[in-house]
């Protein structure tokens, strides 16, 4: 019966990759002639015209997405139409450059975010609480490129001592991965904060206070498991941002990543690269979702025994 | 005899706003006490002021004992050994009682590992008597079930064996089958007399219901407005309610039969406990009430051997009691 | 005997329900042959504990669901079709009133906004007519005008079931449907709000079908109660006889459940087992798994309601005979 859940889930999860293909390549088909873009509007005619050729610009428009969709279910993602290299070949190669960036900031948005939304529900309307919220509200609020060009202000421009961007050496990362890190710690912190309040708020804690289990006891064992919950659905949602989750960060650092890549190929109607990024998103997007769902089911037994009684 | 639980003066105040407002009760050993009063009256406060499960903000003063030691503010490891151990509770709504995410085994266990001194399959085999005391069918297999697999009343069952765990001198029951639907209700109530009996434990028994507290407890109390007003053998209390209130709680209760006559309803509502008003706190809603009583709040004074009542009209004819029998 | 004015004759409604997020759907039958019969002016009581269908049954009276079989008929007219003219009329003569009065109530608006919402969607009155007919309701149910400029959160549970109440009114129904409209209230509280449902029935000659799992408060309010149990009524006597001397083993039980002050629990009937799920209704009697008087007929066959005579109907195996002494009379 599990499995057919999970089929369930799948069949949505693949019903999402082909929205976001076709939409993707609805819009940035309508929004512009790629060969205008990269050949320039003094090009002649017939160079045009045999670019469109070319790269199949000139079929009917369902035409090219029947092809386009058909290659990608083939595995073959199309060329650049500026070096005409793989598109995939593109986006891998700067794939380790933007998990340098997001795997730490993961790790750091995880180990600030979560004890400190515990701490301040513990000690909720103290003065810890009270700040915790304070910066949480504040990095929630402030645009990252915001908190990116103030941390360069302060450290790069004032301090000098990081540099401002480029990805030369390790100092390079600290700035960007400071800028992630902050916001979604904040994000989190806020989300586990009220998870915790919630459950704390539950009467199987007064009952487990009335047993007389110890006080620690009670967070741990009884309250963490069940706020466990839904801080696993904010934190699905991060890991499905670990691929493209920095692109404004990544702009502003000049680093040289999936982010920036994005940023360059769509300016240049680069419609392959586009689209092969889009689909990467997906498909990280929604695979993190569908772990989301099975941790639910070893996190949550009522969702797990629905799966068993029936 | 020495009394199980004494308090004394015991007031609660939640940012500045009193809820209750100066209780004294006394339970016996193995005693089953009432504990009646609408809601906001004070009855489930003053329980969990009593073992410290309040939440922080809370202010609470006055006295607690438990056979004569003091337990209102004792530290968290001593009241930790009572809360269980010595004095158990069980709550109003049995679906969100137990923890959702963790079998029934582990939340049975945990309360046995807390309270008695067994290890490994000592600690199961009693997790299994107890199941099997409160009626839980294939016990054995239902252990590695999950609260929300059992009905309501089940639940409720698996409450009471874990109430039970630590072999309580007092068992606290808050409104424990209100959720309940009313054959159910029954079970649960004949359930948890047997234990009672069986076990010699005393009872606080918190209702709004007067029926199920008259017809379960030796003596009951009546609350108001956060505090007692009326305390009397059961029996006593609801052939011959002394406070006006009792009276009126009791007029406005349907008859199941006899001839059908209208409710005496008290009128108006609860007050505020924010805008208390001056002297007797039921005054506003009484139907005898005088000018004395917006003076000053009537203390709860004995009327007969067992019998207290907090109403200057009671303290009127005891007075005169007391004059005719000086003569 | 007086014209009835509702009349329900063998309705039936199921509901598909999965078991769980993916387990196969299975049929719930929550009424099943139901039949009712209110005479106008009078009240009809319906006691049951969950999962017995009387909510179910309150909302076909009313038209908000329509039966899989059998009918409604309202003053001699079967209910009009969901959503035309006739329907908002017939509707206009039937109110409901639930168990929560916070949860029916808007809390962003003043009560007598809301009390004079349904005069302003059926187009009754002037405006300023409007207003005294709000007054006038506010009246009615014992509060001032002074209540009614305040919000739902202001109010007390009771005063805010008066308000729904003068809400219900506001149309000059005929009808009304009360489901459980006085167990989240206190005792002292119920009481009021039960005195004022019996005066403004008397006042108003209002017919009620009022569903409670309070044996007291339907007894205080019916004319005649009607005991149901997993979709189906086990019982229907006139109010003042049927918790005297209940004669269905489950009506038995529910009165020898009640606890009464003053009453020490000698000689109870407790029941064995659970409440009983509508998903998986015993064949046969669906209460004989519970029953301590079943017989084997029991296990097999469906008893019908039949009359026992004295105005008393009973479904059970075991209480075929007539009561001897008002078998003729009646």
């Amino acid at each position: 019966m599990m499995g057919r859940y999970f089929a369930i889930r799948i069949g949505r999860a693949a019903l999402t990759i082909v929205l976001v293909v076709t939409f993707a390549f609805v819009v940035l088909r309508l929004s512009g002639d790629p060969a205008l873009m990269i050949l320039g509007p003094e090009a002649p005619p017939e160079v045009l015209a045999a670019f469109r050729k070319a790269w199949g610009l000139d079929d009917p428009i369902w035409f090219q997405y029947l092809d386009y969709f058909s290659a990608i279910v083939k595995g073959e993602l199309g060329r650049s139409m500026r070096d005409g290299r793989p598109a995939i070949d593109l986006v891998l190669e700067r794939i380790p450059a933007t998990l340098a960036l997001t795997l730490p900031a993961f790790v750091f948005k995880v180990a600030l975010g979560i004890p400190a939304g515990i701490y301040a529900a513990l000690h909720r309307g103290s003065a810890i609480d009270r700040a915790v919220m304070m910066t949480a509200v504040a990095g929630f609020t402030v645009p990252s490129f915001v908190l990116a060009l103030l941390l360069v202000l302060v450290f790069a421009v004032q301090l000098g001592w990081l540099p401002s961007g480029g990805q030369d050496s390790w100092r390079h990362a600290i700035l960007p991965i400071a800028t992630l890190s902050l916001g979604g710690a904040a994000v989190l912190a806020r989300f586990t904060r009220s998870a915790m309040l919630e459950v704390l708020g539950q009467p199987y804690i007064r009952t487990a206070s009335a047993k007389g289990v110890p006080w620690r006891k009670v967070v741990t064992s009884h309250a963490l498991p069940n706020a466990a919950i839904p801080t696993v659905t904010i934190l699905g949602f991060m890991v499905g941002t670990l691929i493209a989750g920095a692109v404004v960060v990544e702009s502003v650092f000049s680093w040289p990543g999936v982010g920036r890549l994005l940023v360059v190929a769509v300016a240049n109607r680069d419609l392959a690269v586009v689209q092969c990024i889009l689909l990467l998103v997906a498909l990280t997007m929604v695979s993190s979702n569908l772990i989301v769902d099975f941790l639910y089911g070893f996190l949550d037994p009522r969702l797990r025994a629905k799966g068993a009684h029936a | 005899m020495a009394p199980l639980v004494n308090i004394e003066g015991l007031r609660v105040a939640f940012g500045g706003v009193p809820v209750l407002r100066g209780v004294d009760l006394t339970l016996g050993k193995g005693e089953a006490l009432g504990l009646v009063g609408e809601s906001g009256s004070g009855k489930s406060v003053t329980w969990l002021a009593a073992l410290g499960l309040l939440p922080r903000h809370a202010k609470v003063s006055g006295s607690v004992s438990l056979d004569g030691r003091e337990i209102l503010g004792a530290p968290a490891s001593l009241l930790d050994q009572i809360r269980g151990g010595r004095v158990a509770m069980i709550f109003q709504d049995p679906a969100s009682a137990l923890n959702p995410v963790l079998t029934i085994r582990k939340q049975l266990c945990e309360a046995l590992a807390l309270h008695r001194d067994l290890s490994g399959k000592t600690v199961k085999a009693e997790a299994l008597r107890l199941l099997n005391l409160v009626g839980i069918p294939d016990a054995a297999r239902r252990l590695a079930a999950y609260p929300h697999e059992f009905s309501g009343g089940q639940v409720q069952r698996i409450m009471i064996a874990m109430a039970l765990a630590g072999n309580p001198d007092l068992l606290i029951a808050d409104e424990p089958t209100t959720a309940l639907d009313a054959t159910i209700q029954a079970q649960i109530l004949e359930l948890l007399s047997t234990v009672r009996r069986e076990m010699g434990m005393a009872m606080v028994l918190i209702s709004h219901d007067l029926g199920v507290v008259a017809e379960n407890c030796d003596r009951v109390a009546v609350m108001y407005a956060g505090r007692i007003v009326e305390q009397a053998p059961a029996n006593q209390l609801f052939a011959d309610p002394v406070h006006p209130y009792a009276q009126g709680l009791i007029g406005a209760l349907p008859p199941l039969d006899g001839p059908r006559r209208r409710l005496t309803a008290i009128p108006g509502t609860v007050p505020d406990p924010a805008h208390m008003p001056r002297g007797c706190a039921f005054a506003p809603r009484c139907v005898f009430a005088a000018e004395p009583c917006g003076l000053a709040a009537p203390s709860l004074a004995p009327i007969a051997d067992d019998r207290a009542v907090a109403c200057i009209r009671a303290e009127a004819s005891r007075r005169a009691l007391l004059g005719i029998a000086a003569e | 005997m007086s014209a009835l004015l509702v009349e329900v004759s063998s309705i039936s409604r199921s509901y598909s329900m999965r078991s769980g997020m993916f387990g196969r759907s299975t049929a719930v039958h929550a009424v099943d042959g139901v039949s009712l019969t209110i005479p106008k002016g009078d009240t009809l009581g319906l006691v049951g504990e969950s999962g017995s269908g009387k909510s179910t049954t309150g909302r076909i009276v009313l038209g908000l669901e329509p039966p899989d079989r059998g009918e409604v008929r309202f003053d001699g007219k079967p209910m009009a079709i969901l959503g035309t003219p006739a329907w908002r009329a017939q509707r206009a003569r039937m109110q409901m009133i639930f168990q929560d009065p916070l949860g029916a109530l808007d809390r962003r608006l003043p009560v007598a906004t809301q009390i004079r919402e349904p005069l302003d969607i059926h187009g009754l009155g002037a405006s300023a007519e409007r207003e005294d007919r709000v007054r006038e309701l506010l009246r009615a149910v014992e509060l001032t005008p002074a209540h009614g400029g305040r919000y739902p959160g202001a109010l007390s549970g009771g005063q805010r079931q008066r308000i729904v109440l003068a809400r219900a009114l506001a149309t000059k129904p005929d009808f009304l449907v009360c489901d459980e409209p006085v167990s989240a209230l206190d005792v002292s509280i119920q009481a009021q709000v039960v005195n004022l449902l019996c005066d403004l029935q008397a006042q108003l000659g209002l017919t009620l079908l009022f569903i409670s799992h309070d044996l007291r408060v339907v007894r205080q309010i019916s004319n005649v109660v009607a005991v149901m149990y997993l979709g189906r009524i086990v019982e229907v006597g006139s109010a003042d006889d049927l918790f005297a001397r209940p004669e269905h083993p489950y009506t038995q039980a529910l009165v020898s459940a009640s606890p009464a002050p003053g009453r020490r629990s000698a000689g109870r009937i407790v029941l064995a087992g659970d409440p009983p799920n509508p998903a998986a209704r015993p064949q046969g009697c669906a209460f004989h798994p519970r029953c301590p008087r079943a017989i084997a007929r029991c296990a097999s066959e469906v008893p019908v309601l039949s009359s026992v005579g004295g105005g008393r109907q009973v479904a059970c195996h075991l209480v075929t005979g007539p009561r001897a002494e008002t078998r003729d009379a009646a």
